[in-house]
């Protein structure tokens, strides 16, 4: 049972920087800015389920991915195939994998030689998943294939994934909400949580468009509804309409211009009809290639397509050279901004579609909030008139060791970034009732060596050390416990993980050190006391 | 320290106590066994009410913003939506009310749609308070990790018991544990509670909480069979959990009384959370003592700590208490 000054100090320094690290709980945002800069002012922030928000989980359709790379290599095949001047009689997409058939067997060779410039090394070197993207074969009956392989399609999906992200932070943020977190989760999966949002509606709506927007040349002569009785000419498709006053059209399926070509796109009011309309901006290519294909089509319509499907067919009047235009399709003036902001923001590179989806409205928060203080303080106060109805004043020291505990629990928690949920109130209050555990272990201890004749400071001693086993063990057990949970925990396990972990480290210093420090000080105190005199426990 | 008065606390607990735990062993487990079995049985019988976590489907908590909710007229109109059978409950207050919609046949998008339908048909006299909604994937993911961080906590302990002790205290601490999920998960599917991801947080908690039972007692049998070579193994037993049996009685009831705050007023969202943690406390308590114990009366443990092979419990070994007490006092 002794201290040496240097660990007093360094015991009582912890407890105050926890309390330091605390404090900020208990104060105004707005007071907390007038503070000097070297004061802590980081608040512990509140889960989802505390202060409300919106917690969505969108999964991306990655055969979307697979189809659009395919499309892509079969392009890049044919272009390859064309410059070098080797004739193919067919070239397409099947069993997931372009398939070149050559006009003539003996270009074969070079056929294979111009097709390997597709292949790109891709993958990550360090953790052994690199190879190449695709794989191109040649079979006996002179048919080539061209393969994504795995790895390849993880590397696509990858960057889908990221470009997703992008793209739905950039939507999320111009709905106006601030600290909306988006991140990956998993292989093909994306978490958007917005926390403090009222309108999960309007968030799914803006985040489930792909927003793919297209300008198409229309075929001349056939409507969509011959072309589905008879036969869609090759290099076309027939695409359906997406507004009630636009009919089905045959469309070439390679676009003019894409919607990435876009540099802006604002709602606005037609001068004429005063409908909510779209205008928009090309950059210098894309207003280029609009620009020559509106010059060559006067007086025939054409197509704007969003998500393959065609929203407004105007026919050119003339030439529209500057790259600016306006979209009109009977919007209204919410879905005009919302296709904006999509639009904006750019497309997605394959449709997500929401997996799973909690939103916890802000009064229900702050309920949960009210019910946990209430539940916390009730049962702090039977802990506490516990301890002490069984311990007496070393019962008071427990409780001193109980109330650091919370504190540092809490700074902990703060320092981490954790964030506090309605089972981490669970976890934080069980916590304090395992950090009443080992001081109930030491105090029985005492209390057995006392009766087997020691002397209070040998009985103390005897106390803390051998009780510190036992403590050791079983809090290395609960451990284990928490690990596994925020191991496997998804979301609410999680945040109940590791407060219970964080509440484990901290009973060790707080139920064990500060008591043990506080029956050396009453010791010092008591210093008169002998053999067989009363121990207050 | 001069301020504060010295005063000695109230020992609620007689000391020296010697009841007979190990003298029922065999009535405690063929109860225990008992328990596991039909705790079994009625789980493979009504399986469990579970919640839209491993179910799949939707979950909307409102309030009526006008008087008590109209269960009835929010049934019969939410009932004609076609989304399927929609369960509706009043949940805590008169004004709140929890609809339940169950997973709809087809893909994600489906489970979207009809949330969306019945939001609609809520219209403005109910503010939606909560939204839960997982699909299919979701559901049939979380289904199998519960199931997975359960029986990996399990193992955990498992094999950090058999580290710090024997393998018959990790048996022990096997079977107990074993017990306190089966029971507790049993009374779920008894009651049909609604069982879902927070439950096997709760689980997870118990095996911890359990553990730390069991642990103790063995901490006290190891440190027993240091201190008495000779003795016979189910009396050392017995004085084990007798010696421990103070505190493990009064941190049980700590952390009943907190459990019992959190279940009265921590709010209506994590009820079955907490009632599931104060059962798993009860029983863990109950199994530490009744099973995990005795149990190493039946395996017998090594003697002689030192090193060796275990031996067998003896009769012969039987030692009186009042020999104990002159080594103790030594």
């Amino acid at each position: 049972m002794h201290f040496t000054p240097f660990k007093q100090a360094a015991v009582i320094l912890t407890c105050l920087i926890g309390v330091l690290l605390v404090l900020p709980n208990f104060f105004a945002k707005e007071t907390l800015a007038r503070w000097p800069s070297w004061v802590p002012t980081r608040q512990l922030s509140l889960g989802l389920d505390l202060r409300g928000g919106a917690h969505l989980l969108l999964a991306m359709e990655t055969s979307e991915v697979r189809k659009d790379w395919l499309d892509t290599l079969r392009d890049d095949a044919r272009r390859r195939l064309r410059e070098a001047k080797i004739g193919v009689t067919g070239l397409g997409v099947a069993n997931n994998a372009v398939q070149v058939r050559l006009a003539k067997p003996e270009d074969a060779d070079s056929a294979l030689k111009e097709l390997r410039g597709i292949i790109q090394p891709t993958g990550n070197l360090l953790v052994g998943t690199s190879g190449n993207d695709v794989e191109i074969k040649k079979a006996d009956n002179g048919v080539i294939t061209i393969t994504p392989t795995e790895v390849g399609l993880q590397h696509r999906i990858g960057n889908a994934i990221g470009a997703a992200i992008e793209t739905v932070r950039r939507r999320v943020d111009s709905m106006g909400t601030a600290e909306a977190q988006i991140v990956r989760e998993g292989r093909e999966r994306i978490l958007v949580q917005v926390p403090g949002l009222q309108d999960t509606a309007g968030l799914k709506e803006l985040i489930g468009k792909t927003a793919r927007l297209t300008f198409h040349e229309v075929h001349p002569t056939i409507s969509a509804s011959e072309a589905r009785q008879t036969r869609v000419p090759s290099g076309y498709r027939v695409y359906e309409a997406g507004t009630r006053e636009e009919g089905a059209q045959v469309l070439r399926e390679t676009p003019v211009v894409r919607g990435d070509e876009l540099v802006d796109a604002q709602p606005a009011f037609d001068s004429r009809t005063n409908e909510p309309v779209i205008s928009f901006r090309f950059n210098n290519a894309g207003a280029r290639k609009f620009g020559n294909f509106t010059k060559d089509h006067v007086n025939q319509p054409f197509a704007i397509v969003l998500d393959d499907q065609v929203i407004s067919a105007p026919v050119i009047r003339e030439p529209i050279l500057g790259g600016s235009g306006q979209i009109s399709g009977s919007f209204t003036v919410e879905t005009a901004n919302q296709l904006a902001i999509q639009l904006r923001s750019g497309a997605l590179p394959a449709k997500l579609t929401i997996v799973e989806e909690r939103t916890v409205g802000p009064s229900l928060g702050a309920d949960s909030i009210e019910s946990g203080k209430l539940a916390g303080v009730v049962g702090g106060i039977a802990t506490i008139a516990l301890t002490i109805l069984v311990y007496g004043t070393f019962g008071i020291f427990a409780c001193v060791g109980l109330v650091v505990h919370g504190v540092l629990t809490v700074a902990l928690m703060t320092l981490a970034g954790s964030s506090l949920t309605l089972p981490g109130i669970a976890g934080l209050v069980l916590g304090i009732a395992m950090a009443v555990d080992a001081n109930v272990l030491i105090y029985e201890r005492i209390r057995e060596e006392l009766r087997a004749g020691k002397s209070p400071i040998a009985a103390i001693d005897a106390g803390f050390t051998r009780a510190f086993v036992t403590i050791a063990d079983s809090q290395l057990t609960t451990l284990a416990c928490a690990f596994v949970m925020f191991w496997l925990g998804a979301g609410p396990i999680r945040g109940f993980a590791v407060t219970l972990t964080i509440g484990i480290l901290t009973s060790i210093f707080a139920s064990v050190t500060v008591v043990r420090l506080l029956i050396y000080y009453w010791l010092r105190a008591n210093r008169g006391i002998r053999r067989g005199a009363e121990v207050p426990v | 320290m001069r301020f504060i008065p010295n005063f000695k606390g109230f020992d609620f607990f007689p000391h020296n106590t010697r009841l007979p735990f190990m003298r029922y062993k065999g009535l405690c487990f063929g109860l225990s066994v008992a328990a596991m079995l039909i705790s079994l049985a009625i789980i493979g019988v009504r399986s469990f009410n579970y919640g839209v976590d491993f179910k799949g489907g939707s979950l909307i908590e409102v309030q009526s913003t006008s008087g008590p909710a109209d269960v009835a007229q929010l049934r019969e109109r939410l009932n004609k939506l076609g989304v399927g059978a929609v369960q509706i409950q009043s949940f805590g207050g008169p004004t709140d009310v929890l609809i339940r919609v169950e997973q709809q046949p087809g893909g994600e998008g489906e489970q979207q749609a009809a949330l969306k339908k019945v939001q609609e048909a809520l219209g403005t006299r109910y503010a939606q308070r909560r939204v839960e909604v997982v699909g299919p994937a979701v559901s049939g993911e979380l289904r199998m990790t519960g199931f997975i961080a359960v029986a990996a906590g399990l193992l955990a302990i498992v094999a950090y018991v058999w580290f710090r002790f024997e393998w018959q205290f990790a048996l022990g601490a096997i079977v107990a544990l074993t017990h306190d999920v089966l029971v507790t998960a049993g009374i779920f599917s008894l009651f049909q509670l609604e069982f879902d991801l927070s439950i096997v947080a709760a689980l997870l908690t118990i095996l911890g909480y359990s553990v730390n039972d069991t642990v103790v007692v063995s901490d006290r049998i190891r440190e027993n069979l240091r201190k008495f070579k000779r003795m016979d193994l189910n009396e050392l037993l017995n004085i084990s959990i007798n010696e421990t049996l103070s505190r493990t009685i009064l941190t049980g009831c700590t952390a009943i009384a907190v459990l019992v705050a959190l279940y009265a007023f921590g709010g209506e969202v994590i009820r079955n959370f907490n009632l599931a943690m104060l059962l798993g406390v009860v029983i863990g308590t109950y199994s530490s003592i009744f099973i995990a114990a005795p149990l190493l009366g039946y395996l017998g443990v090594r003697r002689d700590w030192s090193g060796g092979p275990a031996a067998k419990p003896s009769k012969s070994q039987a030692a009186t208490s009042s020999q104990r007490l002159n080594v103790a006092s030594k």
